[in-house]
Order: C-alpha cells, then sequence, then structure tokens
C-alpha cells in the first residue's frame, strides 16, 4: 500500500489490485480513468472556445473581403448612395474612427499614465487606495453608463448638441482605465536599483521618474495604448447615444453629424437590400481589420519590452 | 514589497525611533519641480475618483425629477411609458432580462472558462499555451456589434433546433416554457445568454488563468509527491488556490454581460408593450442597456431622458456592486498570500 493510496478517497477497493510494474505511484484504473477524462474536457472546453473565433472570422472575411479589396471603399464616403446602389466607400467612417480614437488618446493618455505614475511612484495611504478602486469600477463601467453620463452633462446640463467630441468625452472614460492598469504593470517592473542609482546621482524624483522610469517603462505604456486604442474604437453605445451617422465626410468635432465605422455597420444591417447587407459585413471587416492590427502592433510593441517580470 | 508596489527601499526606511516613517515621498526634494509633477499625478488621480463619482451624481441628479412625476412603481412596475405629462415607468422587466441573460451567460462561461485556463496553464504543451491564450484574448478584441450582427444573421438560425431540444426536455419548467411561442426564434433571452458568454469568456479565462498560473510549485509537487494524478493535483492544490481569481474573474464577466448594449440590442427582439409578464427564457425583450439605446433618438425632453437615466442609473449600480465585490475578493486573496 502506497501513500497515494491514503490520499485518494475512492481507491479502498483498488488497494486490492496492487501492481508494482507501475512504480511508485500505484494508481487505480477508476483514478487513471478520471484523470484523463479531465484532460479530454479540458482540451475540448478549449476548442470549443476556438469555435465562435474561427466561425466569426470566416464569416466576416468571406462576406466582406470582396467590397474591401476594392480601391473604392477606401477612398470614397457614402455619399449620394442609396441602399439599392452598389458602390461608395467607408472612406468617411474609417476617418470618423481614426479621428475620434487620436482625439480620445490625446485626452485619455496623459491621465492614464499620471494616474499610473500616482499609484506606483507616489501613492500610499487611503487616497491612492481610492483611486485603484475607483479604476477598478471604471474598468467595469458599461460603456452605456458613460455614455449617459456625459450625455447628462454635454446635453442635458449644457444644452450642447450630440457631436463627435461628446463620443470621445465618454470613450475617455472606457480608455483611461486601460492604460492606468496597462502603465502600472509596467512601471512595477522596472527596478528600484534605478530609481536609487539616480537618487544617488542627487537627480530629484520628477525627473528620476520623466527620464530614468518612464523610458524604461515606455514600449509596455505604448502596448497599453494601443490594446486601448483597440478598446473603444469597437465600441459602439456611446455612438448610438452622442455620435448620429451621415454619409458623409466630415473632420469637425464639435458641430455636424460624424460616421464612425460602428455606426456605419449599425445603419446598414438593417436594411434588407443586397448592396446594403454587403457595406455591413466590410464595414464590420474592416473594423475588425483595424482593431486586430492594433491588437498585434502592441504585442510586438510588447516584445521590445526592456524591463520583464 | 518593493517589487509589488515599486516603493523604492528610500520610502521604507525606519526613522531612528523605529516607527515606519510616512511613505512614499521621501525622494521628492520639495523643490518646484518636484512639487508640480507630484501634484499632477495626484490630480491626475483625483480626476479618476471625480469622474466616478460625477457619473453618480449626474446621472442621479437627473433621474430623481423624472422619478418624482413617476405614476408607477419603479422598480415592481413591467410598464414603460415615458412620453405625456403621466408617464408610468418601472424597471421589473428589464431588470428580470438582464439578469436571466446574464445568469444564462455565466453558467456557460464560468466552467468553460476555468477549463480553457486550465488548459492553458496546466494541459497545453509549452510550446502551445502561449499562442492559445493569445487565440482566446482576441475574442475579447471582437467588437461587440460584430458579436450583434453574427448572432443575429449567422449563428442566431441554428439555434431554435437546441432550444427544442431545452423546451422538450424542461418545458414543465416555467423558465423553459413555450407559452409564449419563442422556442421558434432567435431573438431569445436564451440566446443572447449563450452570446454574451462568448463575450465573456476571455474575461473570466485571463483572471482565472493569471492565479492558476501563480499556484505555488511547492503546492503542485506535494500533491504529485503523495502520488496524485495531474487531475487530483489541480483539485487539491490549483483549484484552491484559484478560487478567489475565479470568483473574482467571475464578477468581472458578469459585470460585462449585465452591461452589454449592442450585442443585445441587435439580437434580443423587443416585445410590445402590453406583452404579458411571461418567466419563460424563450421570450424577447430588453435589458437595461439595450432598452437606452434603443430609445436613444427620443430623448427630447428631460422627462423622457431621465427615466432612461434612471433605468442607467440601476445598472450603474449593479455594475458597481458587482465590480466591488471582484475587486474585494482578489484583495483578501492578495492580503491572504503575501
Amino acid at each position: 500500500m502506497t501513500v497515494a493510496d491514503l490520499t485518494s478517497g475512492s481507491s479502498l477497493s483498488s488497494a486490492r489490485q496492487w501492481r508494482p510494474e507501475l512504480g511508485l505511484g500505484h494508481r487505480s484504473r477508476a483514478r487513471e480513468a478520471r484523470n484523463l477524462l479531465a484532460r479530454v474536457v479540458m482540451w475540448t472546453a478549449f476548442l470549443i472556445a476556438l469555435i465562435p473565433l474561427a466561425w466569426i472570422l470566416w464569416t466576416v472575411i468571406t462576406r466582406g473581403i470582396g467590397l474591401v479589396l476594392e480601391p473604392v471603399w477606401w477612398n470614397n464616403s457614402q455619399r449620394g448612395i442609396t441602399s439599392r446602389m452598389v458602390g461608395g466607400g467607408a472612406a468617411h467612417a474609417i476617418q470618423g474612427t481614426l479621428l475620434m480614437a487620436l482625439v480620445t488618446a490625446v485626452m485619455a493618455v496623459p491621465v492614464g499614465v499620471m494616474t499610473a505614475i500616482y499609484l506606483v511612484e507616489y501613492g500610499r495611504g487611503r487616497l491612492a487606495k481610492t483611486v485603484s478602486f475607483m479604476v477598478d469600477i471604471l474598468t467595469g463601467i458599461p460603456s452605456i453608463v458613460a455614455a449617459l453620463f456625459i450625455y447628462a452633462v454635454w446635453v442635458t446640463t449644457f444644452g450642447l448638441q450630440r457631436v463627435g467630441f461628446a463620443v470621445c468625452l465618454a470613450l475617455v472614460m472606457l480608455m483611461i482605465p486601460v492604460i492606468v492598469r496597462s502603465t502600472e504593470e509596467m512601471l512595477k517592473l522596472v527596478p528600484n536599483e534605478l530609481r536609487e542609482a539616480s537618487y544617488a546621482l542627487g537627480v530629484p524624483k520628477w525627473k528620476t521618474i520623466a527620464k530614468v522610469v518612464l523610458p524604461t517603462a515606455f514600449s509596455g505604456i505604448v502596448t497599453g495604448i494601443l490594446l486601448g486604442l483597440a478598446r473603444i474604437m469597437g465600441e459602439t453605445a456611446p455612438l448610438l447615444i452622442l455620435g448620429p451617422y451621415t454619409a458623409n465626410l466630415a473632420t469637425n468635432l464639435f458641430g455636424g453629424f460624424m460616421a464612425t465605422l460602428p455606426t456605419m455597420i449599425n445603419t446598414n444591417r438593417v436594411e434588407s437590400l443586397q448592396p446594403a447587407i454587403d457595406r455591413t459585413w466590410a464595414s464590420a471587416f474592416t473594423l475588425i481589420l483595424v482593431i486586430l492590427l492594433l491588437n498585434l502592433a502592441g504585442r510586438l510593441v510588447a516584445r521590445t519590452s526592456k524591463v520583464r517580470n | 514589497m518593493s517589487s509589488t508596489t515599486g516603493a523604492s527601499i528610500v520610502d521604507q526606511a525606519r526613522d531612528p525611533l523605529g516607527n515606519n516613517t510616512p511613505q512614499g515621498d521621501r525622494a521628492s526634494t520639495g523643490r518646484l519641480g518636484d512639487r508640480l509633477f507630484g501634484g499632477t499625478a495626484k490630480g491626475a488621480g483625483v480626476l479618476v475618483i471625480a469622474l466616478v463619482t460625477l457619473t453618480a451624481v449626474f446621472l442621479l441628479s437627473q433621474a430623481l425629477p423624472a422619478l418624482g412625476k413617476n405614476g408607477a412603481n419603479f422598480l415592481t412596475s413591467t410598464e414603460w411609458n415615458v412620453d405625456g405629462s403621466n408617464p408610468r415607468f418601472g424597471i421589473a422587466n428589464l431588470l428580470w432580462v438582464t439578469v436571466a441573460s446574464s445568469v444564462i451567460a455565466m453558467i456557460i462561461a464560468v466552467p468553460v472558462g476555468v477549463c480553457v485556463a486550465l488548459f492553458i496553464t496546466q494541459y497545453s504543451p509549452p510550446w502551445l499555451s502561449q499562442p492559445a491564450a493569445g487565440l482566446i484574448d482576441l475574442l475579447a478584441a471582437v467588437p461587440s456589434i460584430v458579436y450583434g450582427i453574427w448572432g443575429a444573421f449567422v449563428f442566431g438560425p441554428h439555434i431554435t433546433g437546441l432550444q427544442n431540444v431545452v423546451n422538450t426536455l424542461f418545458g414543465w419548467l416555467p423558465f423553459f416554457g413555450n407559452e409564449t411561442g419563442g422556442v421558434s426564434s432567435s431573438g431569445t433571452i436564451f440566446f443572447i445568454g449563450i452570446v454574451l458568454s462568448i463575450m465573456v469568456l476571455p474575461i473570466v479565462t485571463a483572471l482565472s488563468r493569471e492565479v492558476f498560473a501563480q499556484t505555488p510549485v511547492t503546492h503542485k509537487e506535494g500533491a504529485l509527491a503523495l502520488g496524485a494524478t495531474q487531475w487530483e493535483m489541480i483539485r487539491t492544490a490549483v483549484l484552491p488556490f484559484g478560487k478567489p481569481g475565479v470568483i473574482s474573474a467571475s464578477m468581472l464577466g458578469l459585470g460585462r454581460a449585465l452591461g452589454e448594449t449592442v450585442a443585445v440590442l441587435i439580437i434580443l427582439s423587443s416585445l410590445a408593450n402590453d406583452t404579458k409578464w411571461s418567466w419563460s427564457v424563450f421570450n424577447g425583450g430588453e435589458t437595461f442597456a439595450s432598452k437606452i439605446a434603443n430609445n436613444a433618438a427620443e430623448f427630447d425632453s428631460p422627462q423622457k431622458s431621465g427615466a432612461f437615466i434612471a433605468a442607467g442609473l440601476v445598472l450603474f449600480i449593479l455594475t458597481f456592486v458587482v465590480n466591488a465585490i471582484a475587486r474585494v475578493v482578489i484583495e483578501r486573496r492578495k492580503a491572504f498570500s503575501e
């Protein structure tokens, strides 16, 4: 009788089948079977989880690639194109999505990075704990709630119109926590020896952070920004509340409507005519393409990182 | 401690009396640059707190007037009529659909997510574990509107068969009944639950994976040395260690499922205003988020938008509580394992 028999609750019967050829651990058939079953279940779970991913990518690519491969898709807007007409492109939506993402990043990155610096380099005690807690809450805030908040401020309180910039404000709320968390992770990985060496040379703390800590963690911060961008570009809820669609090119974030890829999908999906259906999938493909490229870029940048876990 | 907080050793020095010094700013010189930089960092942190607080304040301040005029019980009424001078609206329907779809999503996503996380950390061959994790993470990168159109136009038509099976086997339960004839439709709470489970799977997997990977090697080797099979080792060492992480991950996933908007908006068929109440998940309906998004175009008076903002406030509170629980559970684990 081995220790294994004592530790497994169900092996009283199997203890009789002592098979020394198995070496140290004696394992009953039932336990072996359960072990094998678990292995099969884990593999199956993984393969099942891959099915929707493959299915979605396959659907979007096969249904969308036709239009996306045409140059007109990238160069033209939908101006003057009705749902029964073939033609036109997504240039207006791509431009709107990129423009909003850029403006959002310009606002969210400084706040996110500084918050992370506060949490890692300065913050102790209750305020830091509260900030950290609120970052978690912000991470979990549904995008529709962020949009409602901006609506309540922008439209109801200040009486302004629904414009692109209001969407950006809602997206900022969703992007900040992503940047804080990834930057925080990277700053924690920067070895303290670097900070101490800098202090020992008489460099003040803020210069140490700006010239030593941030450059060391730079690639990780860039990764966080790219992943944050990927997250907000696919958001649709704030656009539904705050950013009406237009078929035309637009660059003014403070007046008029502005098209984005999610709202372009949302506008075309309710149509039943084939040209509009094709445009739905082509814009979905374009959106996934942009987001996957950002993700990929983020992961590649992460590989160049100077600090590692 | 320094490796996890990034606090420098300088910060942890004790004063001559042996008391802990006030930590944090010991390396600051008090010069203008330091005060400015530190102040800006603190300001950014305070801004984050302000954002969450202001969200609550603004939603509340705009919901209250609308609630004051509400002729029905906000919590128990199933009506939703916000037009005119005598609005009557309640969230009972929205709450039921939101919770039911999210619960279905969690029932599927938590076991599968935990198994996938175990696969990645324990079973997968070393060359596969990184790519496998990357692939599952890709599920999180797919925008929810794409889940929506895929679910409605591609996946949906295949689901009625499964709904028929569940209805035949469990139709005696009120949840799986077919009094509304929804079994043959794909715009059901049941189906959106399945789609939501796919959307939250990467969230559940990511955090579970992280904690499973942190299981102390000594625990695992101890179990194996006692003769445990790999599965017994996982059951006795990895799973107990990872339990708080799994709970936390599930809560985060639940928060996401509760607040998901566009996929629900596209897939779930909304019901007419006077539809009879049904417990069946083979039924349409609207969640908090999809109700708000569905009616965004009608926000023309403070009275109307106030009613929807009140619904949004309930959603905010729900997700706040769920996320706070996730945070508390994982914090306690940290305190325990350090």
